[in-house]
Order: structure tokens, then C-alpha cells, then sequence
């Protein structure tokens, strides 16, 4: 193979990501000292092709960082009106009064965005300050100094054949150097799990708990169409195969957010999220909304969930995770986005006293202290039982109990300590025997579909002649353990159909992976059984070109 | 010699287009947008010749929105030496028709005067296949159209065209104008490294007004429908179902 030489761009910070971590960190930084040299990196081939969230958006992280974003133009303009919470039975429903909830739960004051638009907002904001982005560009791999430090990344390696040598169009990419790198690439980052692994950084610390959500955008009849509403749901299809609910949004024009988060720690391998998101469209609740509507989009991403307990150490010599890469999210609130701008604001904070101080490439503490102990850590703490408490109990009994330590805990004690998660997602997956085959309905075409027409709407597209960016650490575990132990999961707990197994009469069952309809939800690196399954990057514009989601 | 290269900024080809609620065109909002990909084949023609020594720069244009100052952006990353951004909008649903294009085109040609102009045969939203015709009538020049082979010698450029069932090798004189199709090569990537030099090289801003141009449009569009869904399919068991179904259908 022939050697690879790159050209070097020296930058005071190297920003892994344009999500609302990684931007907000870039604005930060620019506010702070216009010279600041600072560069963004995103895989996705604009900024917001790849953001996915609900989403509805509690300001208070915008609110810091630009006050006047309202005067900027900000797309944050449907206030939340009217919030609902069911939990569903299959004929009918029982709604829970807004007051039983616990004040934190409540929508009051909050927003229903597209988190994709908002980024693209972000991402115009900090180019005005003199921020360098580039969209289109995957960040491959972490550069290290001599001392082991992280001094840089590559990015903008294409061209490569799917045996791994280079094509006649190969483009090496670029070596991008910076006194600090940040990574805000989001849930599982693929860089940031292998950080996370070379410092043990999840020493301590319980594992990192998932969902998986998959979401459509539909435009419904405007006589149906309340701009403002929020509806959640729990309970029906899932039952008591897995936990998880809905989120049905009311956004502008006659627009609606469908989504579905499935927690990945089910023990039942026969399960299929995409398919009771599917079923769940059915629900008459659901289906009266949807009715004579049309689906616009489809896409999917994982969602952290393991909250305070599950954070690992955040920072390591001149590397800093950011955002939902540590894992921020407070789950009974479903929310993330809030924290990943305060967190993306606090590691530009601590950064910039750092360098101020001629500091580089060491560990930015300051950062992970603001994060546990300031704003993040306190919204993140209040909550922190009700996932094990979801997990332990189920459903009606935790919103009881996690409903009372929530009400507690806002007063600032907690009745319960703080409580394990135990298992990783992937452990959690029982033998296929012990657990029923669940019969899915057909998609009838209207208000559920199947899975390869949906993914066609996340306008996802790979690159073919490259390398598959889904690797197998052991390429045969799929078809000797995972298909006749657990019947073959990948098949159904991708969102995107990329797994297939393949098994003919007479020859051995091969196992396919059509890396080309991948939408990056990082599920399969998360719930494969053996964690064979490693998701790495593909060449940068590849991957779904989401709309406003 | 200088080449002009128009390259319009249109819907991604990923996307799924969706008819608006009113059937008055695509909808365009929020959606991904991208370079022609005509256009990035006669760009990249555009850079081979250069690195052929035939050409010594390269100019392009696009007309339309502002935001079309991206797609300028990557023309200039794969290796284009200038660029020229006609401001005629600032509404992402109008569409500037293929005359108008090329009066302006004409404009920029007569200011420029440049050896070749290189144009996409169609842009893939209108699929209009008309704006390098239309500059070539008025600019009085020889045209070839659909070409998918190009080699310039003196004053005669000898061009491959995709026709019908087959290929047809034509001979044109210089100056000319050259529509070229998708077999003609494989576009590069935009290196990140070119990237960022890219920021650094000249995009003049203009208005059709500097040209003289009216750009009102003069076709209405009366209706645009979405094809219709096709029927859910189904699974044959074997070779012999699989015929007896398309004997059925009255396919075979
Ligand atoms: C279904 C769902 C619903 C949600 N609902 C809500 C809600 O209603 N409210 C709320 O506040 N939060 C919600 N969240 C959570 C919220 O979306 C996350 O907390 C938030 O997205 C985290 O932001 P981030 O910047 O850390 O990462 P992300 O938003 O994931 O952004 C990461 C970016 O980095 C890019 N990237 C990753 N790796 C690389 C690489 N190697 N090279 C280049 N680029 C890379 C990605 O393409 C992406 O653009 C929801 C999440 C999901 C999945
Ligand atoms: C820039 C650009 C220019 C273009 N210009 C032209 C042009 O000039 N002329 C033209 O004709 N087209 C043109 N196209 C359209 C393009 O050529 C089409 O994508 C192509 O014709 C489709 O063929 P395919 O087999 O590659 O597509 P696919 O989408 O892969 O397949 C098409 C058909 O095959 C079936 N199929 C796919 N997979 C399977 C399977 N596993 N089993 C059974 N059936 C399957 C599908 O049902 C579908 O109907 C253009 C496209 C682009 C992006
Ligand atoms: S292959 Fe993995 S990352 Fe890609 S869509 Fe499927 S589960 Fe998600």
C-alpha cells in the first residue's frame, strides 16, 4: 500500500461534530476571544443532514449562550401549548392529568424544534463569528503526540476500495491539530468510545444505558393539526417486552413528529423495534391523526439514558467529550439537547482560561467539574433513578415511585440514594428460546410501512465502492453464535434493514450487510450480543440527508 | 484558452421530491441541495482540460439564489480558478428559466470571452434540456450536445455524442459550446485541503441588472403531480411462479 502523507492545519481547537455540543463550543470560544482559531467537522453532508432528536426544546442552554436569540432569527418559535400524557391500552386510553406529574416533567416555557434547523442556525452564527466548518468531512481517526496526548484528528480521507486500497481518486484527507479536541459526535461517537477505552474513562462509573428512537415527519390534515401540542405515550404495543413510548409534536405547517424510543436493554431477541413503531401508528388514537396525512421523512438514532450514574470521565490529555458522547440526556424529560449547549459552553470556557494560561493537550477538569457539579449535574441528579427504577419495577409502578422521588428530589434529598443500572444493553439480550416469536401485522402502506420503503425517505446513501464502514471484529459470531442463540437480533434491531441473513437450502445461512442504508443510529454497535459489531465512519456526505429533523 | 462553466445549485438527487400542498412545484424547503451533477462532469472536463494544458482558467457561474455561492464554493474546491454568482432571487421555489440563464450566460460570455463554454445537458430538477442550445443560438457558436467524449485540437473540437441506440462522433469548430452527459468521466472529490483554499479565490457577486436582463418568468406551470405509488410487491417461490406471474401480468 502506499504511504500516506497528509498536510497539517494547526487550529487552537479541533471540534469533532456539528450538533449542538459541538457548535455551541464553537460559539463560545469565538465569543470569548475573536482569535481563537477553531475548526468544526461534521460527516453529515450539511450541517443537520444527520440530527435527529424530537424535539422539544427546554431554551435554557440557547438562553445562556446567545440571550438574544429570538432578535438572531433562531427557527425556535412554536412555544409548547398543550401537553398530554397517555398511557395507552390497545383499544382505548387512560390520560394522566397533567398535576400528578412532577414539575420538571412539565413542558411550560419550552419549544417544539427541529433540532437539524437549529443547527443549521448554530452553525450560521458561529461562521459569522469565524468559525471554519466543514460539513461533508468524517473524522476517521484520532492523532496522538508522542506523550500519548491527543494532539489532532483526520479527516477527509476518500476514496478508498472496499479492500481497503486506495482508488485512483483517493484524497488522503488532513491532519487538523488543535491545543484541545473536542468531541461532540453525539450518542456512541465512534471516536469517543475509543477514548473512552484507551483512558478507561467509564472506570467508576455504571455502563452507558440506550433507546432506540425512530421518528417520521408527517404532514397531517390541517383540521387535525393543533400547532403546539405534545402528546407522549406509554404502555401499548410494547407492554412488557420492553419499555419505551411516543412523542407525537404539533410543529408549523400542519407538520407532525411521530416518534418511538424503544430502551435497549430488552431481554427478548425476537423483538423488532422499527416494527412496533409500526404497530404503534395503529393505535385509533394515532391512526385518527394520521389518517389522509402523507409521511415525509423517516430516520433513527440512539438516545443515551443511563443519566447521571452512567457518565464517565469526561476529559483526558487534550480530549474533551461533549454532549450526549458523555451521555446527558434526562430521561424522564426526554431532553438532551439543553445540556449538550451547556456542556458545549463549558468546555469552550474551560478551554479558553486553559490557553489563556499557555496550557494545551492536558485534561480540562474545570470542564468535567462545571458539567457534575453546575447546571448539567443538578438537572441530570434529580432524575437519576427513574431508568433503574423503569428497569426494575416496569412501567405503572416506577412513574408511581420514580414519580415521588422526582417530587422529592426537586426539594433536593432523595429517598433512594441513587440506584445501579447493572448490565450493558447488549448483555441484556436473553437466549431466543426462552422468549416467544412476536407476529408483527403487514404494513398496510398508508399509515405503517416497511422498513426499505421508510429508509428510502431518510435519503440516505453510501458511497458504494468503499470500504463497509460496519465492521465485524469476528466475521464469523453473526452466523456460529448470534443466528442460532439468538435468532439473528441484528436482523430486527436495525432501523434501516442493513442486516440480512441470508439462509438458502443446501448452503450455509450468510449474513449480508448493506452498508449503503445505514442512517448512523449507532444501534447495532450498542446491542449486537458480543459487541462484534463496530460502527466506524464512512466517507464524509454519506449517510441520511435528513429535512427539518 | 478560458472555459466558462455554469453549474446550478438543485434538489440533491438522494431526495425524494414532494409535489407542494397547492401542485404549484416541488417543495423545496428544508430540503438538501447539491450541484447539478451534469455539472460536476463539466467541471471536472473543465479541470482535465486545464491539467491537459489546454486551458488556462477556469470560470464559473451560477444564477440563481444566494446560497447558490456553495455550490460555486465546490466547484472552486474541485479545481475551478474563479467564480461569478448571479444574485436573480431570493426565492428558493423560483426557478430561472433556461432563457434567461442564457441571455446572462451570453452577457458573461461577450464580458469573459472565453474558447469553450462546458454545460450540464440538463439540470435533474427541470430536466429542461435547453440552456446550452439556447446560449449557443444566441451567442452564434457551434454546440454539441450530449457529449460523452471531448478532445480539443486547434480550432476543431471533435465530440462523441450519446444518440439513440448508439454513439455519433461530430466535429465542431471553436468557440463552442459543449453539453456534456454522464459517461463522459467520474468527478473528484473536493479535498478538505482544497476546501479551505477555496475560500481564499475571487466569487464576484452581480445581479441580472448588471447584464441587462429581465428574468420574469414567461411559462406558468399549470400542474405538477407526483407519479404515482407503486403497487407493493410480492415474493415468488420459484423460477416457474415467477413466469406464470409475468405471463399473468401480460409481461411475457
Ligand atoms: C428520538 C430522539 C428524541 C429526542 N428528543 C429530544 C427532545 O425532545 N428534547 C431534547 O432536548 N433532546 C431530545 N433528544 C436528545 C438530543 O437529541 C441529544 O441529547 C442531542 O442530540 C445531543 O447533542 P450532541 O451535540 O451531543 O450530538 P448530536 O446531536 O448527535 O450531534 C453529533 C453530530 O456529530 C456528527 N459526528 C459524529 N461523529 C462524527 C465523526 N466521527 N466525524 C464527523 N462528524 C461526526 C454527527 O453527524 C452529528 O451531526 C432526543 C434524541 C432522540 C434520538
Ligand atoms: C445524475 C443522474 C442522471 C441520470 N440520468 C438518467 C438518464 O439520462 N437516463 C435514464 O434513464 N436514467 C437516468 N438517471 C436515473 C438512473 O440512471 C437510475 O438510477 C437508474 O436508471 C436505475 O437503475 P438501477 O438498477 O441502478 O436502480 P435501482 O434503484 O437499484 O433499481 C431500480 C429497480 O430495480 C428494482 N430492484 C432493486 N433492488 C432489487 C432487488 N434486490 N430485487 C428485485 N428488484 C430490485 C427496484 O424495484 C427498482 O424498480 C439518472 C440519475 C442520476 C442521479
Ligand atoms: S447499521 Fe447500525 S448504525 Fe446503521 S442504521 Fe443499522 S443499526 Fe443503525
Amino acid at each position: 500500500m502506499k504511504q500516506v502523507s497528509r498536510e497539517t492545519m494547526e487550529y487552537d481547537v479541533v471540534i469533532v461534530g456539528a450538533g449542538p455540543a459541538g457548535l455551541a463550543a464553537a460559539i463560545r470560544l469565538k465569543q470569548l476571544d475573536a482569535d481563537c482559531q477553531v475548526v468544526v467537522l461534521e460527516k453529515g453532508s450539511e450541517v443537520g443532514a444527520h440530527i435527529l432528536s424530537g424535539a422539544v426544546l427546554d431554551p435554557c442552554g440557547l438562553d445562556t449562550l446567545i440571550p438574544d436569540w429570538k432578535d438572531k432569527g433562531a427557527p425556535v418559535t412554536v412555544a409548547v401549548k398543550e401537553d398530554n400524557f397517555y398511557m395507552l391500552g390497545e383499544a382505548g386510553q387512560v390520560r394522566i392529568p397533567n398535576f400528578p406529574m412532577p414539575p420538571l416533567m412539565s413542558n411550560h416555557g419550552n419549544y417544539i424544534v427541529s433540532m437539524g434547523n437549529v443547527c443549521r442556525w448554530m452553525a450560521e452564527q458561529a461562521e459569522g463569528l469565524g468559525v471554519d466548518i466543514f460539513p461533508g468531512m468524517s473524522v476517521s481517526e484520532l492523532v496522538y503526540a508522542e506523550d500519548g496526548s491527543v494532539k489532532g484528528v483526520v479527516a477527509g480521507e476518500f476514496g478508498k476500495n472496499p479492500d481497503g486500497s486506495q482508488s485512483e481518486a483517493y484524497e488522503p484527507g488532513m491532519e487538523l491539530h488543535g491545543k484541545y479536541v473536542f468531541l461532540g459526535e453525539g450518542v456512541r461517537g465512534s471516536l469517543a468510545q475509543q477514548v473512552i477505552s484507551k483512558f478507561d474513562l467509564s472506570k467508576g462509573h455504571e455502563p452507558q444505558k440506550y433507546g432506540l428512537g425512530m421518528k417520521e415527519i408527517w404532514e397531517i390534515d390541517p383540521a387535525k393539526h393543533v400547532e403546539g401540542r405534545v402528546t407522549h405515550t406509554m404502555g401499548w404495543p410494547l407492554g412488557k417486552n420492553a419499555g419505551g413510548g411516543s412523542f407525537i409534536y404539533h410543529l408549523e405547517n400542519n407538520q407532525v413528529y411521530v416518534g418511538f424510543v424503544v430502551h435497549l436493554n430488552y431481554k427478548n431477541p425476537h423483538l423488532f423495534p422499527y416494527m412496533e413503531f409500526q404497530r404503534f401508528k395503529h393505535h385509533p388514537m394515532v391512526a385518527d391523526l394520521l389518517e389522509g396525512g402523507k409521511r415525509v421523512a423517516y430516520g433513527a438514532r440512539a438516545i443515551s439514558e443511563g443519566g447521571y450514574q452512567s457518565m464517565p470521565k469526561m476529559v483526558a490529555p487534550g480530549v474533551a467529550l461533549l454532549g450526549c458522547s458523555v451521555g446527558m440526556v434526562n430521561v424522564p424529560r426526554i431532553k438532551g439537547n439543553h445540556n449538550a449547549i451547556l456542556s458545549g459552553k463549558a468546555a469552550a470556557e474551560a478551554a479558553f482560561a486553559a490557553i489563556q494560561a499557555g496550557r494545551s493537550g492536558d485534561e480540562l477538569s474545570e470542564y468535567e467539574a462545571e458539567v457534575r457539579n453546575g447546571a448539567i449535574g443538578k438537572d441530570l441528579k434529580t432524575v437519576r433513578n427513574v431508568k433503574p427504577l423503569w428497569s426494575k419495577y416496569g412501567l405503572v409502578a416506577s412513574l408511581v415511585v420514580g414519580g415521588l422521588d422526582m417530587w422529592t428530589n426537586t426539594f433536593g434529598v432523595s429517598l433512594m440514594g441513587t440506584l445501579k443500572h447493572g448490565k450493558t444493553d447488549a448483555a441484556a439480550t436473553e437466549i431466543a428460546d426462552r422468549h416467544k416469536v412476536i407476529e408483527y401485522p403487514k404494513p398496510d402502506g398508508k399509515l405503517s410501512f416497511d422498513r426499505l420503503t421508510n429508509v428510502a425517505f431518510s435519503f440516505t446513501n453510501h458511497e458504494e465502492n468503499q470500504p463497509a464502514h460496519l465492521t465485524l471484529k469476528d466475521v464469523s459470531e453473526p452466523v456460529k453464535i448470534n443466528l442460532p442463540k439468538f435468532g439473528g437480533p441484528a436482523a430486527r434491531y436495525c432501523p434501516a434493514g442493513v442486516y440480512e441473513f441470508v439462509e438458502e437450502e443446501g448452503k450455509a445461512p450468510r449474513f449480508i450487510i448493506n452498508f449503503q442504508n445505514c442512517v448512523h443510529c449507532k444501534t447495532c454497535d450498542i446491542k449486537d450480543p458480543g459487541q462484534n459489531i463496530v460502527w466506524t465512519t464512512p466517507q464524509g456526505g454519506d449517510g441520511p440527508n435528513y429535512p427539518n429533523m | 484558452m478560458k472555459v466558462l462553466v455554469p453549474v446550478k445549485r438543485v434538489i440533491d438527487y438522494n431526495v425524494k421530491v414532494r409535489v407542494k400542498a397547492d401542485g404549484s412545484g416541488v417543495d423545496l424547503a428544508n430540503v438538501k441541495m447539491s450541484m447539478n451533477p451534469f455539472d460536476e462532469i463539466s467541471v471536472e472536463q473543465a479541470i482535465r482540460l486545464k491539467e491537459a494544458g489546454q486551458v488556462d482558467e477556469i470560470v464559473v457561474v451560477s444564477i440563481g439564489v444566494k446560497q447558490a455561492q456553495e455550490t460555486l464554493r465546490t466547484a472552486l474546491a474541485m479545481g475551478a480558478d474563479r467564480a461569478i454568482l448571479v444574485v436573480a432571487t431570493d426565492d428558493l421555489h423560483n426557478d430561472i428559466e433556461p432563457l434567461a440563464v442564457a441571455k446572462i450566460l451570453k452577457a458573461i460570455v461577450d464580458e469573459e470571452k472565453p474558447g469553450l463554454v462546458l454545460t450540464g445537458k440538463q439540470a435533474i430538477d427541470n430536466d429542461m434540456n435547453a440552456t446550452g442550445q439556447m446560449l449557443s443560438a444566441l451567442l452564434g457558436w457551434s454546440q454539441a450536445t450530449f457529449a460523452s467524449e471531448v478532445e480539443i485540437a486547434g480550432d476543431k473540437a471533435k465530440v462523441s455524442r450519446e444518440v439513440d441506440g448508439g454513439m455519433q462522433t461530430i466535429e465542431v469548430t471553436m468557440p463552442t459550446v459543449i453539453t456534456v452527459d454522464l459517461r463522459l468521466n467520474e468527478p473528484r472529490y473536493a479535498s478538505l485541503p482544497n476546501i479551505m483554499k477555496a475560500k481564499k479565490k475571487q466569487m464576484d457577486e452581480k445581479t441580472p441588472a448588471n447584464y441587462g436582463v429581465d428574468v420574469t418568468n414567461r411559462l406558468e406551470i399549470v400542474k405538477t403531480v407526483e407519479p404515482a405509488e407503486r403497487a407493493a410487491g410480492i415474493k415468488v417461490a420459484s423460477v416457474d411462479e415467477l413466469v406464470a406471474k409475468l405471463k399473468e401480468a401480460g409481461a411475457v
